[in-house]
């Protein structure tokens, strides 16, 4: 019996619950990597922020007061994330379903009114290719609204599973896991607010 | 088996250099001017530093493969033997030191043959602006109000001061026998400032590939007598076509293996023109994707 | 408006049915194709091939998998190769060669991105996948099915060039594809668009592979088995994903942008309109120049391997070996512009970025010393991967120091561009990560199918590469030295065509080499059974994979081994504790194979050509089908089973009565038992 344990005991550093840390740990390597694209991003957005082929400049485009609520709907969602994840902790499954349902509402207004920006300025002409600023503009924008539009469809799939499964080993590492990937998209916009919004006012 | 030896000596190519007697071929061997030849000494110089690991490393390899053989018993054999201070502190040091001196002649000659530095002379530079099209070089010269297409002619021991840019895709600009190459970019202007020493007619071509025409983008770099410079631009003044918008237009339509053409007259802001229609509405905020200082690279009005 | 709808830009006559060559080739990768198929419908082994293989998530299965599109892509990026020998040697004066400029285009671009993104990656991350995991004492990678994705994107992305023969054409803009030649507006066709979405979709795969053997490295080693006591393979593995992970994020983006401007009208990179053009090369660069050193650095641990074991000695200087490839790697970011110092970022910037790149020489040089003091005071034995070491050492010296001269602002400026920058890369790439990749291979293929590959034609195969490299590639040194540029199509110097058609000499030399590969693959297969090895640890090494049977059982450890030192097996060996591990066994949790992989692979397929002919509406329903598969696979609790003791003991006795070769794998593949 003592030697099987040992044995047991041997295989334990493998897997078992370490299988979770192990996704934690590479999740987290995943999010340096997309933290380097997104960085790519910031630098082509600096490289060209000037080049505006004769087109609008950002103060001519940008809403501060617009962004500014945009913005407090995606820091809210991640307060409310925050609450879904205790009431993980607590083993509550509706009250974890209906946390995450708040953030997604709130992502989902951030999206929206991305969307509603994006529409405004593509019908007044000043879409993608209207210069070398814009592109830039729409790209780096556009890839963390993507990034946050998958991240509504994980949170999507993620209810679906509590309701089903109920809270399991599986469950909880994977709302775990997209947790830190809202956090992380937080993270990135408070940098697009700053460099593109605020800068670009200035 | 003759045959194969032959072909076996062409494939060294020093071997191949001493051997051949056309020493005219080896094209960066022969220079022809001041750039050119400082950086053959270059090339030579820091082949020659690097020769003092690589030709131990070739002699070792082949001296322990053949010494350390299992079949040669005599050899010491010490299978834990795994670390040696001593040698770890030369093989981390000989190429420290080499690589050492070498990063000070890469900065010394970096600074010395940087293609925007113009050079010391007494005669005042010849300016020529130089236009990649799909594919040909036109060449204007400015101060004399003529151009010309794949011909450059250039009076010797003058310095020549290229102001270059492309009206299409990336190119490169290249003489190998004055000196090295620099890029041409549409919107961006890059300067280039050789000098030719000896009279001859030297090849002139494209390096980076730029489509169907690349392989036929040369040109004629003819260098001449002082004088014969100046009948020479006296002879395209008198040849009576200019290079007006019209004329710019038809050489803008892609053609390959293009003939030398020349031009008695220029439009003055021909060169800023073709800049600036590729440049952003406000080319003092013009940033350039590189870390250079934006002075480098010019963006001039 | 239907046809735009179903069939986008795509029409028949995008099929180059006019062109003989390109026809003929097509033919006879179809004529391949179907012949294969063909024998496994014949063989009846579809059932198998797909339970045991195509939907494994074993790492061992996809390793092999992986190194099999190495060695198919590796014959196609050679028939390119070859074609352009042939033209260039013809293509003096009044001579056209046979090739027009268009379709020679295409193939310098094919080529190269063939060799190194379809080539050298699958190559290594073929011989990581099945060896690193039983360096390290692991079961298996941390994430196998995301494994299995990995290889799938890689097969649909290489698919996707493959296909670019038959349907359409491929890019003319090189394997750099720098705009403005790549936009739309100098390339309009889906040339490019296939360079795209072939180098987009086969990264991603190359990115979640390093994020997988990251973490395998980092969290799965065997108990015991600190950094510091690794084998250098692993080590230089270890360095190498994250080149990747830190380089290839930055490939995406460049790639997205360029996609941008093409699919949407953008300006990131266009002439005008506030674009950018040198942005591009700063990008591609940046993610291109670690690249050389993901390809390089597994090769100098696998010569690290191969040198410590057959010169029957220890690695000289181990310490030294893990602090060079970390400083390499380091270094391989901080050097990307010397790429184009012909931009004219001025004489501070240059100089910054030469020296930085002559610095990499120091501990590359490190290296090669060690190497061959390793070699001293050994007993070297000329098996083939020793062969292919050696030559790799005499021949790297020269490929390094050609790179230190172009690393030089100042003649680089007389070499950019030329033919003198194509022998210096190849040197590096064939003289450097091929012959690693050969002698890997050639290490390593006793432990993968349980018998060693023919030393005769080995030898050949090796001698063939060595001399047909030098004769290929020294003459191009020299046309460098004459001003001859890169990718010409045709010149007017009949000064050059001698050293071309040497040139072309050495290609044949190489051809043969291959052909001589080809037959030592048959011939060994044939002779399997004398060439069999029973004792799982044929070369005598050092590391924890020769301590399995080969090839190792599907489960690799029975029991997770303890590790008391570097060279781990070796130190076993001399305490008398190697050899399998006894009873009591205890059960092993085991991934199940899953078809997702090879479905998000074929979706992936899907998306990439309907990408590049602009078929939207197939475009969206492939991502569609790619999320429902994710989707799918994330609601599956299905995904792992208990292997139980008995079972673990059925094998392991198996394995110790058959001496070896428990699994039977190299049988499974061969007969049709």
């Amino acid at each position: 019996m003592s030697a099987t344990s040992a044995v047991l005991h041997d295989d334990h550093a493998e897997h078992g619950h370490d299988a979770t840390e192990n996704s934690l740990f590479g999740f987290w390597v995943y999010l340096m990597t997309d933290c380097i694209l997104f960085a790519s991003l910031f630098a082509t957005y600096a490289v060209l922020r000037h080049n505006y082929a004769g087109g609008p400049t950002g103060t001519e485009l940008f809403d501060l007061r617009y962004v500014f609520v945009e913005t407090m709907f995606l820091l809210f969602s991640s307060f409310t994330n925050g609450f879904a994840m205790i009431s993980l902790h607590k083993k509550d499954r509706m009250a974890t379903i209906k946390w995450l349902f708040i953030t997604a509402l709130l992502g989902l207004g951030f999206v929206g009114m991305e969307v509603n920006e994006f529409t405004k300025l593509v019908t007044e002409g000043n879409g993608p290719d209207r210069s070398g600023f814009l592109s830039a503009f729409f790209s780096l924008v556009g890839t963390h609204g993507t990034h946050v539009s998958i991240g509504l469809i994980w949170m999507a799939v993620m209810m679906g599973q509590l309701y089903f499964k109920g809270i399991t080993t599986a469950t909880t590492s994977r709302i775990l896991r997209l947790s830190l990937f809202w956090h992380f998209l937080d993270i990135i916009w408070v940098g697009v607010f700053t460099v593109v919004y605020l800068f670009g006012v200035i | 088996m003759k045959k194969l030896w032959i072909s076996l000596l062409f494939s060294l190519p020093l071997m191949g250099y001493a051997l051949d007697g056309q020493c005219s071929q080896w094209t960066l061997l022969d220079p022809k001017g001041p750039i050119a030849a400082d950086e053959k000494h270059l090339i030579l110089t820091a082949l020659g530093l690097m020769l003092i690991v690589v030709i131990p490393v070739i002699v070792m390899t082949i001296a322990f493969a053949w010494k350390y053989r299992t079949g040669n018993k005599e050899a010491t054999y010490a299978p834990k033997w795994d670390n040696s201070h001593a040698i770890e502190a030369v093989v981390w040091t000989v190429p420290a030191v080499i690589i050492t001196i070498l990063g000070v002649i890469v900065w010394r000659s970096t600074h010395d043959l940087t293609p925007e530095k113009p050079l010391a002379s007494s005669v005042k530079p010849l300016v020529v602006q130089v236009v990649a099209m799909n594919w040909k070089w036109l060449f204007i010269y400015p101060e004399q109000g003529v151009a010309s297409v794949n011909k450059l002619v250039i009076p010797t021991d003058r310095p020549v001061s290229f102001q270059i840019t492309s009206d299409s895709v990336m190119n490169s600009f290249f003489i190998p026998r004055l000196g090295g190459q620099i890029y041409a970019m549409a919107g961006m202007q890059t300067s280039l400032n050789l000098l030719a020493s000896d009279v001859g007619t030297y090849r002139g071509l494209n390096t980076q590939f730029s489509g169907e025409g690349f392989s036929g983008m040369n040109f004629e770099t003819k260098v001449v007598t002082s004088q014969a410079f100046n009948d020479w631009l006296a002879g395209v003044k008198d040849y009576g076509k200019g290079l007006d918008s019209i004329a710019f237009k038809s050489l803008e339509v892609p053609s390959e293996n293009v003939k030398p053409a020349y031009f008695s007259s220029v439009e003055p802001q021909l060169f800023q023109t073709i800049l600036q229609k590729y440049q952003a509405d406000d080319p003092k905020l013009r940033t350039s994707a590189c870390v250079a200082p934006r002075s480098l690279i010019q963006a001039k009005n | 408006m239907f046809q735009s709808l179903l069939f986008g830009k795509l029409t028949i006559s995008a099929i180059p049915y006019e062109n003989p060559i390109i026809m003929g080739a097509v033919g006879a990768s179809a004529l391949l194709t179907m012949m294969t198929l063909g024998w496994v419908t014949y063989q009846g082994r579809w059932g198998y091939l797909w339970r045991e293989w195509l939907t494994s998530v074993d790492h061992k299965r996809i390793g092999v998998m992986y190194l099999i599109v190495a060695g198919v892509m590796l014959l196609r990026g050679f028939a390119d190769a070859i074609m352009m020998r042939f033209h260039q040697a013809f293509a003096e004066g009044a001579g056209h060669g046979f090739l027009p400029p268009e379709h020679y285009d295409q193939i310098f671009s094919a080529h190269g991105t063939i060799m190194i993104i379809f080539v050298a990656m699958p190559f290594f991350i073929g011989l990581m996948n099945y060896i690193v995991p039983l360096q390290i004492g692991a079961r298996d990678v941390a994430y196998p099915f995301l494994n299995s994705v990995s290889f799938w994107l890689t097969v649909a992305s290489a698919g996707l060039v493959m296909v670019s023969l038959a349907i359409g054409d491929f890019s003319q803009a090189g394997w750099t594809g720098y705009p403005p030649f790549s936009e739309k507006e100098f390339s309009p066709g889906p040339g490019v668009d296939y360079w795209i979405w072939s180098l987009q979709l086969g990264g991603v795969g190359t990115l979640m592979t390093g994020i997988n053997f990251f973490v395998t490295i980092l969290k799965m080693r065997a108990p015991g088995m600190t950094l510091m006591k690794m084998p250098v393979f692993t080590w230089t593995i270890l360095v190498t994903t994250v080149l990747i992970m830190l380089s290839f994020p930055v490939l995406t983006v460049a790639l997205a942008l360029l996609t941008f401007d093409r699919y949407l009208d953008m300006h990131f990179f266009t002439n005008g309109m506030g674009g950018n053009q040198m942005m591009f090369a700063n990008l591609f660069w940046i993610w291109g120049h670690p690249e050389v050193y993901i390809v390089l650095l597994p090769a100098f641990g696998i010569y690290s391997e191969v040198v410590s074991t057959f010169s029957r000695k220890r690695l000289f200087g181990y310490n030294s070996m893990v602090y060079a490839t970390v400083a390499i790697a380091f270094l391989s970011f901080i050097v990307w512009l010397h790429h184009f110092f012909t931009m004219g970022a001025g004489a501070d910037v240059n100089a910054f970025f030469g020296i930085a790149t002559g610095i990499i020489a120091i501990p590359t040089g490190v290296k090669i010393f060690n190497w061959l003091f390793t070699m001293y005071r050994g007993r070297i034995e000329f098996t083939t991967p020793m062969l292919w070491t050696l030559g790799f050492i005499a021949t790297f010296a020269i490929g390094g120091m050609t790179g230190v001269l172009l690393s030089v602002p100042g003649a680089d400026f007389m070499l950019h561009n030329s033919e003198f920058l194509v022998a210096h890369f190849h040197n590096t790439l064939i003289g450097g990560v091929l012959f690693g990749y050969f002698a890997g291979y050639t290490f390593w293929f006793p432990k993968m199918f349980g018998f060693r590959l023919d030393e005769k034609w080995g030898k050949r195969a090796f001698w063939s590469w060595l001399v047909g490299f030098y004769l290929a590639f020294m003459p191009l040194y020299a046309l460098g030295f004459m001003g001859m540029p890169r990718r010409l199509v045709h010149y007017d110097n009949p000064a050059w065509q001698p050293y071309l058609l040497v040139a072309l000499l050495g290609g044949l030399v190489i051809a043969y080499g291959i052909a001589c590969q080809v037959i030592q693959l048959v011939v060994s297969i044939k002779n399997r059974k004398a060439l069999r090895d029973h004792t799982g640890d044929i070369w005598n090494s050092h590391s924890l994979e020769w301590s399995l049977a080969s090839p190792p059982p599907f489960y690799n450890f029975a029991k997770t081994p303890h590790v008391e030192s570097l060279d781990a097996f070796a130190h076993m060996k001399e305490n008398g504790i190697a050899y399998r591990a006894t009873a009591p066994y205890a059960p092993i949790h085991m991934p199940r194979n899953s078809w997702v992989g090879v479905a998000l692979g074929a979706l992936t397929f899907n998306f990439g050509f309907a990408m590049v002919w602009h078929i939207w509406l197939a475009a969206a329903a492939s991502l569609v089908g790619m999320l429902a598969a994710v989707v799918l696979r994330a609601s599956d609790e299905d995904v792992d089973y208990m292997l139980s003791a008995e079972e673990v003991a059925r094998h392991e006795k198996n394995a110790s009565a058959q001496g070896a070769s428990p699994a039977g794998l190299a049988n499974d593949l061969i007969t049709q038992g």
